[in-house]
C-alpha cells in the first residue's frame, strides 16, 4: 500500500528556509506550488525540521540548476532505498534507527594511499558547494534537488590512484539492526554496490553530497556521504558509504546483477532505450501535483552539453 | 461428482428482506469506502495528502482494491459452500461490480491523469508492455461480465450466462500478473495475492475432483 501517513513533524518544527534559498528561487518555487493547483503538495513549502544540523559554509555553484527544487518533505519521504524496504515510504518511515555518526569510510585498491578513515578525515578538506541537481529515478520519475557536497574527484585524488585504477567501486554499509530492509526475505544482495569508469568518476558533476537543503544528509538520501552523478539514473547515486576502492575491471553493480536485461552498468538517463517494463521517454515530476503532465526526458538528464564526450563510440544501446 | 453436503455448518441465516434491506445497503457504503478515503487524503484531511507521488498513490490505491474485490468475488462462492451461508451468494453481484467500479477508475486515472489522453503512448504501452497488455485485456473482459450481470440478461443467457462468467477466472489470473510484473523486487505482496487467488481456485478444482 503506498498510502501512508505523514511521519510526525509538528508546526513548530517547521522552519521558514527563505533565508537559505535565494529569493528567486524562493519566489519561484512558490508559484510553482501556487500554479499546480488545489491538489498540489505545497512543494517549495519551507519545511526543514529545525532538528536538522546546519552545515557551514556553503558557496553556490555555477553548475546547479535554476529550476525550482522539490519541498524537503518530497525529498525525505519519496525513496528508493531497499535498505529500509521496497516502499518508496519505507525510507522515510524506517530508518529513524539509522545511526550515521561515528562514521567510517575503507578506501582500498589502485591506489597510493589507502586504509580506514573517519568521515571528518574524509570530507572535512573539502569547502561545501550547494549543487541544485535534476534527479531522474530508472523508474521515470524526477525531482530537483538542492545537494550540498564538493566534487567526487577531489576526494579521489587526494588518496593518489595508481595508473591501474579505471574504475572506482563503492559499497554501502551492512546494518541489520538499524535497517529492517536488510533483514527482509525478498532484498537485494547485500552489501548494495555501485562502481563509476574513472572519467566518469573525475568529471566534475560527479559529487559526493554531505547534505541537502544546506543540513546534513538526512538518513532516507543516505546519510551521512552518497553519491550523485545527475547524468545517471538514480540507483548510481549510492548511499551510505563506507567503502570505496580503486580497481582495474569493471566492479559489479547491484542493479545489474540483481536483473541483467533491465539494469546496465552505465545506467546513463536515455530517452530512447526503454526498460522493458516502461517507457523512459518521459518522466513524473514529483510534486508538481495532480493535474501536471508528464515531462520529457533529456538525454543524459539535460547534462549531455558536459557529459556526452566521455561516451564518444560507446554504443549507449547495448551499454544502457 | 462428489456430493458434497450444502450445508453442514449452518452460520446465521438472515431472511431475504433482512439481505436486501439491511446488509445489502450496509455492504454498498462498506464498498465505497476505499473511495471515500482516497478523496479524504487527496484533500488532505488525512495526514499529507497523496504523498510525493499522488497519481502513482491512486494508480496504486484503486488498483488494490480492484483485485481485493475481485478475489472477494471469487470467495463468495466457496464460503456459502464451507459455511452453508447460501444468503451471501445474494451480495456477489455487488462485489464484481465494485471491483469492475474500482478498475475502471483505476484505468481512468492511467488515461486522464497520468497519460493524459496521449493515445500513441498509450497503445505504445499496451502493445509494448506485457503488464499493461494483461492489465487491458482484464478490464476489457470485465466489460461483458458488468453489462450482463443483471437479472434480465441473466434470464436471457440462459445457461450462455454462466460460462460466459467463468470467464472471471483467466482475469484473475490474468490481474495477479498484471500486478506481479510491475514490481521491481518486493514479489512478497504480489504473491500474497496471488496464492489467494490459486486457493479460490484450486478449491473449485478440488470440489469437481472426480470419484
Ligand atoms: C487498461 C487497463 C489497466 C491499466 C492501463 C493498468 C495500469 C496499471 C499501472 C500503470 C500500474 C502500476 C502503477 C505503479 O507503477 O505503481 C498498475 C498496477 C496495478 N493494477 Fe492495473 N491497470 C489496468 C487494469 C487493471 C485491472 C483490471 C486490475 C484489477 C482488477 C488492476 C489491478 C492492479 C493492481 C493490483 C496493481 C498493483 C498496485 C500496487 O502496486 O499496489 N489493473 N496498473
Amino acid at each position: 500500500m503506498l498510502i501512508k501517513k505523514a511521519p510526525d513533524i509538528k508546526p513548530s518544527e517547521i522552519t521558514s528556509e527563505s533565508n537559505f534559498m535565494n529569493r528567486r528561487e524562493f519566489i519561484h518555487s512558490a508559484g510553482l506550488a501556487g500554479a499546480a493547483g488545489l491538489l498540489a503538495t505545497p512543494s517549495g513549502a519551507q519545511d526543514v525540521p529545525a532538528s536538522a544540523v546546519p552545515l557551514p559554509d556553503i558557496s553556490p555553484s555555477p553548475l546547479s540548476t535554476d529550476e525550482p527544487p522539490n519541498s524537503f518533505e518530497d525529498i525525505t519521504t519519496y525513496n528508493n532505498f531497499y535498505e529500509f524496504g521496497t516502499d518508496k515510504g519505507d525510507p522515510g518511515e524506517n530508518s529513524g534507527k539509522f545511526k550515521p555518526r561515528p562514521w567510517e569510510v575503507t578506501i582500498d585498491g589502485e591506489a597510493e594511499i589507502t586504509g580506514t578513515f573517519s568521515y571528518e578525515d574524509i570530507v572535512g578538506p573539502h569547502p561545501l558547494e550547494e549543487r541544485i541537481y535534476r534527479l531522474r529515478c530508472v523508474e521515470a520519475w524526477s525531482m530537483v534537488i538542492p545537494w550540498v557536497g564538493f566534487p567526487l574527484g577531489d576526494l579521489l585524488q587526494r588518496y593518489k590512484p595508481t595508473s591501474k585504477a579505471r574504475y572506482v567501486a563503492f559499497e554501502t554499509i551492512v546494518r541489520p539492526s538499524e535497517m529492517p530492509g536488510q533483514r527482509g526475505f525478498f532484498g537485494l544482495d547485500w552489501p548494495y554496490v555501485e562502481g563509476l569508469r574513472m572519467d566518469e568518476a573525475m568529471h566534475p558533476l560527479t559529487i559526493m553530497a554531505v547534505g541537502v537543503y544546506g543540513v546534513e544528509l538526512p538518513n532516507p538520501n543516505g546519510a551521512p556521504l552518497r553519491l550523485i552523478v545527475p547524468w545517471k539514473y538514480g540507483f548510481k547515486g549510492i548511499k551510505s558509504i563506507v567503502r570505496i576502492s580503486f580497481t582495474e575491471k569493471e566492479p559489479p553493480t547491484t542493479w545489474s546483477l540483481q536483473a541483467p536485461s533491465e539494469y546496465g552498468f552505465y545506467a546513463n538517463v536515455n530517452p530512447t532505450v526503454d526498460h522493458p517494463r516502461w517507457s523512459q521517454a518521459s518522466e513524473r515530476p514529483i510534486g508538481a501535483g495532480l493535474f501536471a503532465p508528464r515531462q520529457t526526458t533529456l538525454m543524459f538528464n539535460g547534462y549531455g552539453d558536459q557529459v556526452a564526450s566521455l561516451y564518444e563510440g560507446l554504443d549507449l544501446r547495448r551499454n544502457f | 461428482m462428489a456430493t458434497v453436503p450444502q450445508s453442514n455448518i449452518m452460520f446465521w441465516s438472515p431472511s431475504l428482506r433482512q439481505v436486501k434491506r439491511i446488509i445489502k445497503p450496509l455492504v454498498f457504503i462498506a464498498s465505497l469506502m476505499p473511495f471515500a478515503w482516497l478523496l479524504l487524503e487527496a484533500f488532505g484531511t488525512l495526514g499529507r495528502g497523496l504523498g510525493a507521488n499522488p497519481i502513482e498513490a491512486i494508480q496504486d490505491w484503486f488498483g488494490i482494491w480492484a483485485l481485493r474485490f475481485l478475489l472477494i468475488t471469487l470467495s463468495i462462492s466457496p464460503l456459502r459452500h464451507i459455511t452453508g451461508m447460501v444468503w451471501l451468494l445474494q451480495l456477489r453481484r455487488m462485489f464484481g461490480l465494485f471491483a469492475f467500479f474500482y478498475a475502471s477508475i483505476h484505468f481512468l486515472n492511467y488515461l486522464v491523469l497520468d497519460k493524459r489522453f496521449d493515445f500513441p503512448a498509450i497503445i505504445e504501452d499496451v502493445l509494448d508492455r506485457l503488464f499493461i497488455t494483461l492489465g487491458a485485456a482484464s478490464l476489457l473482459l470485465l466489460i461483458p461480465l458488468a453489462i450482463t450481470s443483471t437479472n434480465g440478461w441473466r434470464r436471457r443467457l440462459g445457461r450462455r450466462w454462466q460460462k460466459l462468467h467463468y470467464l472471471i477466472y483467466p482475469i484473475g489470473i490474468m490481474v495477479c500478473w498484471h500486478f506481479f510484473w510491475q514490481v521491481k523486487q518486493d514479489i512478497l505482496e504480489p504473491l500474497i495475492y496471488c496464492l489467494i487467488l490459486a486457493m479460490l481456485l484450486g478449491y473449485r478444482l478440488w470440489r469437481r475432483r472426480p470419484g
